[in-house]
């Protein structure tokens, strides 16, 4: 079966810095898969090229067998990403965002969608209001909506819960599982360890730029017997 | 084509609700430019056989065309770059091409409409005459186009809002000015006259102008090649720089 993300040698430097060293990884469709490491190892700058954010300067990216850059059309027409900033148009109520994000990836009269989202992300209160008075944990949510409007198979969540109460996070997790479980590919970057153990199926652990360990969640947390995997993450870490 | 749809509706709707500071305000300026210039000069100062007051107007709505597009383009884009917001753009399918006509044709909106503004808020203090508003529509769609894409590009380049801010006040404003919106380029000293022929505004302007009063210091035709010529070098360059994604994607 095609590969929901192929990953193939990516390499990509800021100058001096190498952000990216040669990363290849496999994402099958319909996986959990968590994308995990210290802040600089590389995970967001993989993120932003595998959206089109950021160039690299070798190597292959494709999301559902399509190259980011010479298909790159119908490479994010296939991909909802969550930013991991917490980013807003201030212009805008959360209705008129989600109507706009629709149409920028070429859907009208979306509504219905839009409705359901509001609902499963309990924003259906604020959806006339405007973006600059939510709070930062409903901006959060309204990032992720905006990801999700065009229901791409592929969806990349980057530190989602950041910043996100309680209730928001079971909330948020819920409605992933599900579109998880309808058969959505989720990669989730979190610093939020418990979160990547219980819901993740496959984790990949990058450290300056390189995977260090790419294997199934059990298998990881195998390694180290009773261990969990905020252990496993800090001991893999220092090897 | 929904992408650029939309694209093209954001930016119209982006300016239109805060239309209290970017159309009301610029009609506001210009009249108040009338006011001055027209009292103090009306009763002293004829060109091309035309009163001072009935001379200034189209200047003055040619030039809110024009620094209108600009704005509306380049604030847009380093709004977006500086908040973070630039990635809802970014992410999507939206070819490079479409970006550019969307931002483009919003840019032309906010300056045509800023333009009809201050045309119905001045008309009444000066006789004005349309003798070939062909030639008036073709130098505000050619000259707000051409200010959308250098709006464009000065939005794409900076990376704070001092940096914006000089494009605007050390470019934009100097050739606006220095464009004959207040004079015939014929009253001045020959070294100055001379230059204002390698200012681009100044065929903008002279040519809007023909357009209301049948005279102006250059043939229109003329006029119109260096504004179609201008847009034509301007869109390549937006154009390019935003298929390489120069300091919009990393």
């Amino acid at each position: 079966m095609q590969s929901a993300v192929s990953i193939v040698d990516v390499v990509k430097n800021f100058g001096e810095l190498k952000a990216l060293s040669g990363v290849s990884m496999e994402i099958g469709q319909g996986e959990f898969f968590g994308l995990l490491g210290p802040n600089g190892a590389g995970k967001t700058t993989l993120i932003s090229c595998l959206a089109g954010l950021a160039r690299p300067d070798s190597g292959a990216l494709k999301v559902l067998g399509h190259d980011v850059i010479e298909d790159f059309r119908l490479a994010r027409r296939l991909l909802g990403v969550v930013p991991q900033e917490l980013v807003f148009d201030p212009f805008f109520s959360v209705r008129e965002t989600l109507r706009i994000q629709s149409g920028y990836f070429g859907i009208r009269k979306n509504d219905d969608w839009i409705d359901e989202v509001l609902e499963n992300l309990d924003l259906t209160s604020k959806a006339d209001v405007n973006m600059r008075r939510l709070s930062g944990g409903m901006k959060r949510r309204v990032l992720v909506a905006q990801a999700l409007v065009h229901k791409p198979p592929v969806i990349v969540l980057d530190e989602p819960t950041a910043g996100v109460d309680v209730e928001l996070r079971q909330g948020l997790w819920q409605f992933v599982k599900r579109l998880n479980g309808e058969g959505h590919t989720i990669i989730l970057t979190t610093h939020y360890l418990e979160e990547a153990e219980a819901l993740c199926g496959r984790i990949a652990l990058m450290k300056q730029g390189k995977v260090i360990a790419l294997d199934s969640t059990a298998n990881l947390m195998a390694a180290y017997p009773g261990a969990s995997l905020e252990e496993v993450f800090v001991r893999t870490m220092q090897q | 084509m929904i992408g650029f749809w939309t694209l093209f509706y954001k930016e119209l709707l982006r300016f239109w609700k805060v239309a209290f500071q970017t159309v009301g305000a610029p009609v506001l300026t210009a009249l108040l430019y009338l006011l001055i210039f027209g009292h103090v000069l009306d009763e002293h100062v004829l060109v091309h056989g035309v009163r001072y007051t009935s001379f200034l107007v189209p200047g003055l709505v040619m030039m809110q065309v024009l620094q209108n597009a600009f704005a509306n383009s380049s604030s847009s884009l380093i709004q977006a770059k500086i908040t973070g917001s630039i990635v809802f753009v970014l992410l999507p399918p939206i070819p490079y091409s479409a970006f550019f006509a969307a931002y483009i044709l919003a840019a032309l909106v906010r300056g045509l409409m800023v333009g009809l503004g201050v045309l119905l808020a001045t008309v009444w203090f000066a006789e004005l005459r349309v003798v070939a508003p062909l030639w008036v529509l073709v130098f505000a769609l050619f000259g707000g186009a051409l200010f959308g894409a250098l709006g464009m590009i000065a939005g794409i380049w900076s990376e704070k809002f001092d940096q914006l801010a000089a494009f605007q006040n050390f470019l934009i404003m100097p050739l606006t000015m220095l464009s004959g919106v207040f004079y015939s380029i014929y009253t001045l000293p020959p070294f100055w006259q001379g230059l204002s022929h390698y200012n681009p505004v100044f065929y903008m302007i002279d040519g809007f102008r023909y357009g209301f009063f049948g005279v102006s210091d250059v043939a229109p035709e003329f006029s119109l090649s260096v504004v179609v010529t201008c847009f034509a070098a301007v869109s390549l360059l937006t154009l390019s720089l935003l298929k390489r994604g120069w300091k919009l994607r990393a």
